[in-house]
């Protein structure tokens, strides 16, 4: 893997890491993975290891910022010191902040927080391996884990991204491509909704590109949102298969 | 949010919009009235004050010299940072910047990033070692929504506006300074445009007013080739795929227009 070359995309339109323009990473989920959370679920999204977790609803804490009509959504993306090339300062970046509060306002739109006035949720996002699209991989999780949490969801909410790399609109960026590439647009969406939760873009495209990279980036939303299900599924199916 | 406004209000805005029509006369596409000062602070290397409506912000520019980062050994550094002082609206609170003010530092900082608006490798004076760096921030002097177009407005007006010393590098390695001024290099000026959307309907622009019963808000830097170089979703609600071209192409008309009124 340590080929230096100036191309991310081959000839044969194969890019760094074997995979096609429109190919997903592998996906691996798994939910219920942390015993004291409410709810809880792990992804491995190429290299990515995220842990994510979700508590409540409960009473909020701080009390003032309980709000009398709805409840209250909190979210922590936080990256571990090891899991990047330089160790990162465990002190929340302006970075984190930002993408806590993305993050945050990706998932509420899948909540009914008109429904538990008074409460709060909390979501912890624990980033223990980065390798670029970190902030969709923890959207992923942490509907999960929200849903792992009993917490009544309009959909589950799953999130890709697309960008540019070498004058090419590829699906799922890795860290060389976020890197090097030249636009970078993470979605997040209700796929049985039709709705998009998230969007951001750095990089330049064209209106057109802009477009393709959207389409591209929701069609890998819905894959991953097979095995998002899947993963429901398979915990509570266990748990099935022992009342029998 | 919406403390300072009554539920009766935010029926009525809601309904306006409905019909088509907005609080303050305008029409759902109408940017409000845009007033650029620029050079307003002495002391700064660039400043510009913007109103947008009776939005109003300033931005001071301030260039020191400092180190590269190691990936970019020759490039000068460009910082953002925004601060709600507390004198622009009763919900800003004085202390350390909150998520709020970070998102508004950063999708600044990432429209004139991302569009290589500031020429950083002429900024360069002794590679890996010293280069300029440009301290860009952003004070909120007056909240009346859509804060995140006056801010991108101000942030560029006033890098038109911002010279950098003349100098040469001695002997010994030491930087001097001379006499006189160099315009800051620019390459490209991306141009802000946020799209709210209300039941439903999209609206440019938005007031504060609007804000508070707006659903979500997307945000489209676009460059003078008409590309697109940042985009920012805000809000607890979500845009139907349809929605999210239509109001790039909004934003596409809206930017083409005021780059002529502006002249930018």
């Amino acid at each position: 893997m340590n080929e230096k070359s100036d191309k991310l995309i081959d000839k044969k339109g194969i890019r760094g890491d074997g995979r096609k323009a429109d190919e997903l990473r592998p996906v691996k989920l798994q939910v219920g993975v942390l015993p004291n959370a409410d709810g809880s679920a792990y992804i491995e999204h190429g290299k990515n290891k995220i842990l994510a977790a979700a508590f409540g609803p409960r009473e909020m804490h701080p009390k003032h910022l309980a709000q009398a009509d709805r409840m209250v959504l909190r979210c922590r993306y936080h990256m571990a010191p090891f899991s990047v090339q330089e160790r990162k300062s465990p002190a929340p970046s302006r970075r984190e902040v930002e993408l806590s509060k993305v993050i945050k306002e990706s998932l509420e739109p899948a909540l009914f927080l008109e429904l538990y006035p008074r409460t709060g949720v909390d979501v912890f996002i624990e980033v223990l391996q980065a390798d670029g699209g970190t902030r969709c991989a923890s959207i992923t999780a942490a509907a999960l884990a929200i849903a792992d949490a009993g917490v009544p969801m309009k959909d589950l909410v799953v999130a890709c991204a697309a960008g540019k790399v070498d004058d090419t609109v590829v699906l799922d960026l890795y860290d060389a491509e976020d890197k090097l590439g030249s636009a970078d647009v993470p979605v997040a969406c209700m796929p049985n909704l039709d709705a998009v939760t998230l969007l951001q873009m750095d990089g330049v495209l064209s209106p057109d590109e802009f477009e393709k990279a959207v389409s591209m980036a929701m069609d890998g939303c819905k894959k991953i949102y097979e095995v998002q299900k899947e993963a429901l599924k398979t915990k509570y199916m266990v748990v099935k298969e022992v009342d029998e | 949010m919406s403390s300072l406004v009554t539920k009766v209000k935010l029926k009525q805005i809601e309904q306006l919009v409905e019909k088509g029509r907005r609080f303050d006369d305008r029409g759902l596409m109408d940017t409000r009235e845009i007033k650029i000062e620029q050079g307003v602070i002495e002391k700064a290397e660039g400043s510009a004050r913007v109103f947008l409506g009776k939005t109003e912000v300033l931005v001071g520019v301030k260039v020191e010299t400092g180190e590269p980062f190691p990936d970019t050994p020759n490039d000068g550094v460009m910082t953002v940072n925004a601060e709600l002082v507390p004198l622009a609206h009763p919900d800003f609170e004085p202390g350390p910047p909150d998520e709020k003010s970070i998102e508004l530092a950063r999708v600044v900082d990432r429209g004139i990033r991302e569009s290589h608006a500031i020429s950083t490798e002429k900024l360069c004076i002794e590679a890996g070692k010293k280069v300029f760096v440009v301290f860009v921030d952003v004070y909120v002097l007056n909240h009346d929504g859509n804060l995140i177009d006056a801010s991108a407005l101000a942030a560029m007006a006033a890098l038109m506006n911002t010279k950098i010393p003349n100098y040469e590098i001695k002997d010994d390695g030491e930087l001097k300074i001379k006499q006189g001024y160099t315009p800051l290099p620019m390459k490209s000026h991306p141009i802000t445009v946020t799209i709210g959307k209300i039941n439903n309907k999209l609206v440019v622009d938005p007031g504060q007013e609007e804000e508070s019963v707006m659903d979500s808000r997307i945000t489209f830097a676009i460059n003078e080739d008409g590309n697109i170089c940042a985009i920012q979703k805000g809000g607890s609600s979500f845009f139907k795929p349809q929605q999210i071209l239509e109001a790039s192409k909004i934003a596409l008309d809206k930017v083409a227009e005021l780059r002529k009124k502006l002249n930018w």
